[in-house]
């Protein structure tokens, strides 16, 4: 006899039940192992603010966008299976965040690339961008940015068995890839080597361990949190050889944003919340926090 | 604009690499798509069914995969053509990237140039090829001297269309270590946010030109072949 209708669409209902809370199961679990800090949430954050700003209406909707990178570990990540992303970005995220009332999970998190940071916070997509975010003059034309949070150089990349490239000065004719695009290769460029530009750095890592490039080269921080995944086949090599200043976007429609991140820095400065997040993050391969950065003044 | 004019050197390399491409998979996939036409057309059972298995995976491809295979899959097989870079001819070598570019380029590129010429031969009148045949023509013979001089005329325009996909296709290779135009584009931008619609502007423009310089040869030619 075959079942009743009504039993089958039970059995259905079961099912799809049963699959659900294994799925979300599988969710928590994933979340266990990623080491996480508390995070400072102010209450009646609100009233701090004066009435007509942007961090006001923030507080009072009790939600922030922050746009943030997917593919740099240690500086913001999310894998496939994640549910947030990982990193120091993220991390100086929820303490700006905090400030304002705002718990980690009520951030909504957007992916940003190289490409889209400008027109997300020129349309309003995101309220910050805090996406390994180089502060300069040009894009200071266009947007605002604080900061800056967190200080940087770019270095070199290579497989642990290369003898011949030790620092910037080796690199002339070499191959050396990086994001396409992006200010790093250009700066390879300048110093003789050929540049390679590939979609993303995970791409640009398997070119080194496969020997069709010479090098990888990025922000340190980026290419110390590989060579800590990788440490027996890859290698970070020479002195950082340019200065990046990461800085926090904000839109240039709310320029009052600017002293409240400075003001939010200086305090994670001083309470020691900034090194605990670098800690968590950067500081997993190994490196000390470095020295707090200089935050620029905020020009009205 | 001025991001765009004060590097014009850069522009015009990057649209140099952007021809080249072009130019190297266009005449590679023109001779690999037309060999892959003869044999799909031919007599032989198996060369036709190789010739269509070949089209059925190539062209059922998105470019994105078989470029990702080229760059990253080969090496790991142990094939990264670095061995191109020792051969110089007149003080020129091309690199491995280049190499490896062109070949996910014309790959791609000959499947669809195959179909071409074979809607092409088609449009020949089967009676042509039975009476090459019959004046004791081999099948290579009717080929080269009735069928495909009479099928090439039909075969202008669409092939114009595939060179020309060609053209805007060779963008993909910006992602895989060229400094082509869509690569050099997105430095720029990345230099220069507060120009980004002028750049964009300017490197559709110089797309723009490349496909009408070609576009307009295919007339030139269509005009020449035309039988009255």
């Amino acid at each position: 006899m075959r079942p009743r209708p009504t039993l089958r669409r039970f059995t259905a209902a079961a099912a799809t039940a049963v699959l659900a809370t294994s799925i979300a199961a599988c969710g928590n679990a994933g979340n266990d192992d990623t080491e996480t800090r508390d995070v400072d949430v102010a209450e009646n954050a609100a009233d701090e603010f004066e009435d007509g700003t942007r961090m006001k209406e923030l507080a009072e909707d009790g939600t922030i966008t922050i746009g943030v990178k997917y593919d740099q570990p240690g500086l913001g990540f999310k894998g496939a299976t994640d549910d947030m992303p990982k990193g120091f970005d993220p991390e100086v995220g929820k303490i700006l965040a905090g400030s304002l009332g705002i718990a980690p999970e009520d951030i909504t998190w957007k992916e940003t690339i190289s490409d889209n940071r400008e027109p997300f916070l020129e349309e309003g997509e995101v309220d910050l961008v805090i996406a390994t975010y180089s502060i300069t003059d040009d894009r200071r034309k266009v947007v605002g940015q604080a900061g800056p949070y967190y200080v940087t150089g770019q270095q070199l990349l290579v497989r642990s068995d290369n003898d011949e490239i030790n620092g910037v000065e080796d690199i002339k004719g070499m191959e050396v890839c990086s994001v396409t695009g992006s200010t790093s290769l250009e700066n390879v460029k300048k110093e003789g080597a050929k540049p390679r530009g590939f979609d993303t750095y995970s791409e640009c890592v398997d070119q080194v361990l496969d020997g069709t490039v010479d090098a990888m080269t990025t922000d340190g921080s980026i290419l110390l949190g590989y060579a800590a995944e990788q440490p027996d086949e890859l290698k970070v090599v020479g002195e950082p050889f340019s200065e990046e200043r990461y800085g926090i976007g904000y839109s240039k429609d709310s320029p009052e944003m600017c002293q409240w991140i400075n003001d939010t820095l200086t305090t994670s400065f001083e309470d020691g919340s900034w090194e605990e997040a670098f800690d968590v993050t950067l500081g997993e391969s190994g490196v000390e926090a470095p020295e707090q950065p200089e935050l620029d003044d905020c020009q009205s | 604009m001025e991001a765009v004019f004060s590097n014009f050197d850069e522009y015009l390399k990057a649209f140099g690499v952007t021809l080249a491409l072009f130019v190297v998979s266009g005449l590679a996939s023109l001779v690999l798509g037309l060999i892959l036409a003869s044999l799909r057309v031919g007599p032989v059972s198996v060369m036709r069914r190789a010739a269509g298995l070949y089209v059925t995976i190539f062209r059922n491809t998105p470019l994105l995969m078989i470029f990702v295979f080229m760059a990253a899959a080969m090496p790991k097989l142990g094939y990264n053509f670095k061995w191109v870079e020792n051969i110089e001819i007149a003080g020129w070598s091309v690199s491995a990237f280049f190499v490896r570019s062109t070949i996910a380029l014309t790959l791609y590129t000959s499947a669809f140039v195959c179909e071409a010429f074979r809607s092409g031969v088609n449009s020949v009148d089967v009676g042509q090829a039975e009476a090459a045949r019959a004046v004791g023509l081999t099948f290579f013979q009717s080929m080269r001297y009735v069928v495909l001089p009479q099928a090439l005329r039909a075969v202008v325009p669409p092939l114009t269309s595939v060179q020309v996909a060609l053209i805007k296709n060779t963008s993909v290779a910006a992602a895989f270590g060229m400094a082509e135009a869509t690569a050099t584009m997105r430095s720029l931008t990345n230099d220069y946010g507060s120009q980004r619609p002028e750049i964009f502007l300017l490197f559709a423009i110089g797309y723009i030109i490349i496909v009408e310089a070609v576009a307009l040869s295919s007339y030139a030619l269509e005009r020449k072949w035309k039988v009255a």
